[in-house]
């Protein structure tokens, strides 16, 4: 559609055209679409804006903090309680504790977006190729995955920890490889859904390879649970990364890592709460802030969500 | 015989309306008719309001949708003015509904001959032991050959056309005077779907009740009804005695009459409906 | 002249149902063969037998001269395409009607895509503004054109048909049967068509195989049914019970 026609009409009908003239105009509209229907959610947009706020502090940590989250003033400024100097209090350390929570959220990002981004995958290829293939592949592919299961995650963590060494890139690679199972699982029962429909046998009849089919038609129906999942496993993800830190075998300090800090805040909760409450508190509110977002995914993205 | 003596159904600008995001879609818009101890079909296509209308006598349309009429009445009394548990006491006893496929509208996890005996104990206090003994014999009145056996099988259990005889028995036990049949042989095979329409046909007859057959079966409706009613995006377009379908005057039923594939006549290309904007209005 | 379809005492054994038992058939080039039957025939199981969508236990399937294996090669699927029953699930949910036909093309590395899904989606009546739909913005007849136009667009000499209008709304149908019609005679295709509906197959036809319980019961002409000359009684109840309800009990 050229420029000037799409300018005229407002962009809302453009996106909702229900003739689209392009590629780009119809996933646009597609996309706008699951918006409005996230958007219109109260409690997704509050969890929305969570995370965005999480985004916003862990990119401008440096410009939010009032004071450096590793050196602190031992002379004077031991576990003083929240004013107006020092937002949050100060640890034992003398270390601002809000300047260490707004440098942590950088941690926490790095933990819960790379922990995402390596299970994900692996979950999806190992429950894709397990649904389709079927016969030996799928049982093979899935009693590993049942093997995974069998552990309690953070007992899994801890071992693969102790293994590997402690330190927060450890600590990744550990939560990572025990989080991939369930969304194998997810994947695999998505692809069993749609295996024999006949869209799947359409385009088997056109002669597509088995990669193929995984890769460009059964893929894109897992993505939206795998979303969800991913997103409302976040909150998870942070809790054991703080498991792991609040055990000394996460992030080593001075790591202002959210967890290790209430660890190291745990001998002074009756009298100096501050210490340990803070950090416990975003690790609260981030957490919430993925499970209303992750909900909120899950009512935009399955259209079987009851509207008539 | 057709239409004489009490009228039991009479609805006049029956209205469903349901809410949507984008704005109220009616799906039944100002319906009327009434109903004696006859036979009436509802032909429509898919989106023609034909089931909701169904649905709005029974008392079935779903919550957030709303129902409005002129009168809908049934033997005199006001359905949409009664309270919710009255409209439930009638239901069953006095108007039934039969729906399309029962796969889905029996209870997969309960025999059969125990949903038979919970619909008939719900609307009369008998002993279980004679509860089934009338469930046995109204499995024995839709010709099913050996009631014992089916009355202990599951749903899942029996073919398409056995299931849909279990269902009318289900829904006859209680003495209705009034069935609503929403297409109920459109998911059967077509040698099967006579015996049930000749079952069905047979117990209306006897009893002396008032039929509804929903369908979008014009062929079937026509030789089945004694008066047919057509129905075009929630609009009643014709209304004609089932004899007559075949002289019908509005387009709308014409083309869909002369559109249909028929054995020994050969029309090609065949005859394609054109849709006018005014029939919806 | 080699038969299009050709298929010797094909048996197709699901565990231990015996779908197919032993049935035989021959389609010649540019014919409209039809497959009558109710559930349970065994005619959806023959269609997807040759397109290869079902395990064959025992029996031939030749096409254009050619038997068939246990798998069927690229070149197979550029001679037969199949159009399914439910428009409702044939189509990719999350594709619009663009890829869908793109991706044929791209399997089988065909140039100047872009001309050929114009030309398929003239063909089967869509306009340019339906391209970029996603399915569910479709109607039921808008997508089971959908679906024709990807089975037409690798040019293939026989279209396998499943019940290709029962799901549809009786004017819909008219229009799909022409426009199946229409493509037949421009293109001079070879139909194997299913159904249950005796009017449809009578109407698109010339000859037809009834199938009872995996077996085959009788073939005859579509001319035959007009002038009810069948031979089998199982034949003669499908013809009555398409004409509609007969025998009302009197009443009183």
């Amino acid at each position: 559609m050229p420029v000037s026609t799409a300018a005229r009409l407002s962009r809302r009908e453009w996106l909702l055209s229900e003739r689209p003239a392009s590629r780009m105009q119809a996933r646009l509209g597609r996309a706008y679409v699951t918006w409005r229907r996230f958007s219109a959610n109260r409690l997704a947009m509050v969890g929305l804006f969570i995370i965005v706020a999480l985004l916003l502090v862990a990119a401008f940590a440096g410009q939010l903090a009032t004071h450096s989250p590793i050196v602190g003033d031992l002379k004077n400024a031991r576990l003083l309680p929240p004013s107006a100097q020092y937002w949050f209090g100060t640890d034992d350390l003398g270390r601002d504790i809000y300047s260490r929570i707004v440098h942590g959220s950088r941690l926490t990002l790095f933990v819960v977006v790379l922990v995402a981004v390596i299970a994900a995958p692996i979950g999806l290829v190992v429950g894709t190729v397990a649904g389709y293939a079927g016969g030996l592949v799928d049982a093979v592919l899935m009693r590993v995955t049942d093997i995974f299961l069998a552990f309690p995650k953070l007992i899994l963590a801890l071992a693969f920890v102790a293994a590997l060494g402690p330190g927060i890139e450890n600590a990744v690679l550990a939560i990572a490889i025990t989080s991939w199972p369930p969304y194998a699982r997810i994947a695999r029962a998505e692809t069993l859904t749609v295996r024999n429909s006949d869209y799947i046998k359409a385009v088997e009849l056109m002669g597509a390879s088995a990669f193929r089919i995984v890769l460009r038609h059964i893929m894109p129906l897992c993505l939206s649970s795998l979303i969800v999942r991913v997103t409302l496993d976040m909150a998870g993800i942070i809790l054991t990364a703080a498991g792991l830190g609040f055990l000394g075998l996460g992030a080593q300090p001075p790591l202002p890592e959210w967890g290790a800090m209430i660890a190291s805040g745990r001998r002074f909760i009756l009298d100096q709460w501050w210490v340990a409450g803070a950090p416990g508190f975003a690790i609260l509110i981030v957490s919430l802030g993925f499970n209303l977002l992750g909900d909120g995914l899950r009512d935009a993205l399955d259209p079987r969500s009851g509207e008539q | 015989m057709s239409g004489a003596g009490d009228t039991l159904l009479q609805a006049e600008d029956l209205r469903v309306t349901f809410p949507t995001r984008t704005g109220a879609v009616e799906a039944v818009r100002g319906v009327s008719f009434s109903l004696g101890r006859e036979r009436l079909g509802i032909v429509g296509e898919s989106g023609s309001g034909k089931s909701q209308t169904g649905r709005a006598i029974m008392g079935l349309t779903p919550p957030h949708a709303r129902v409005t009429a002129a009168k809908l009445a049934f033997d005199g009394i006001d359905l949409l003015a009664l309270p919710a548990a009255k409209r439930r006491a009638l239901r069953g006893k006095r108007i039934a509904m039969i729906l399309q496929d029962p796969k889905y509208s029996l209870d997969p996890v309960m025999t059969i001959g125990r949903q038979i005996v919970e619909a008939l104990r719900a609307h009369e206090s008998v002993s279980r032991t004679e509860a089934r003994e009338r469930a046995l014999e109204m499995l024995a009145a839709v010709q099913i050959r050996d009631p014992g056996r089916v009355f202990d099988l599951h749903p899942h259990e029996v073919s398409g056309g056995m299931g849909q005889r279990a269902m009318i028995a289900m829904m006859l036990i209680a003495g209705p005077e009034l069935l609503i049949a929403d297409e109920p042989t459109s998911a059967l095979d077509v040698t099967v779907q006579l015996d049930v329409l000749a079952i069905l046909d047979r117990l209306v007859a006897e009893r002396g009740m008032g039929l509804i057959f929903i369908s979008h079966d014009l062929r079937l409706v026509s030789s089945f009804c004694d008066r047919a009613v057509v129905m075009y995006a929630g609009k009643v377009v014709e209304q004609v005695p089932a004899s007559e379908l075949r002289n019908a005057q509005h387009p709308y039923t014409r083309g869909l009459l002369d559109c249909m594939p028929r054995i020994g006549a050969d029309r090609h290309p065949l005859p394609v409906l054109e849709r006018k904007a005014e029939w919806a209005a | 002249m080699s038969a299009a379809v050709a298929i010797d005492r094909l048996e197709v054994v699901f565990d231990r149902f015996r779908a197919l038992k032993g049935v035989s058939l021959a389609v010649q080039p540019g014919e409209s063969f039809g497959l009558v039957g109710e559930s349970g025939s065994g005619k959806s199981t023959l269609l997807r037998a040759i397109a290869g969508l079902s395990p064959v236990t025992s029996g031939t399937i030749a096409v254009n001269g050619r038997p068939l294996g246990k798998r069927r090669d690229k070149a197979f699927y550029r001679q037969v395409q199949m159009v399914f029953q439910d428009p409702y699930g044939s189509l990719h949910p999350r594709q619009t009607v663009d890829r869908l036909l793109q991706e044929p093309l791209a399997i089988h590395g065909i140039a100047d895509g872009e001309k050929r899904i114009q030309r398929a989606l003239d063909e089967v009546g869509l306009g340019s503004g339906f391209r970029f739909r996603y399915s569910h913005q479709l109607s039921g007849g808008q997508r089971q054109r959908v679906a024709i136009a990807r089975a037409l667009i690798l040019e293939p000499s026989i279209l396998l048909l499943d019940e290709p209008t029962s799901a549809l709304d009786a004017s819909v149908q008219a229009e799909v049967l022409n426009l199946l019609e229409e493509v037949r005679r421009s293109r001079g295709l070879t139909f194997l068509m299913v159904s249950h509906d005796l009017a449809v197959i009578a109407h698109m036809c010339g000859r037809l195989m009834v199938m009872e319980n995996g077996e085959a019961v009788e073939t005859l002409a579509a001319l035959d049914l007009a002038t009810r000359n069948v031979s089998q009684a199982y034949t003669r109840r499908l013809l009555v019970a398409s004409e509609g309800f007969a025998g009302r009990a009197r009443t009183g």
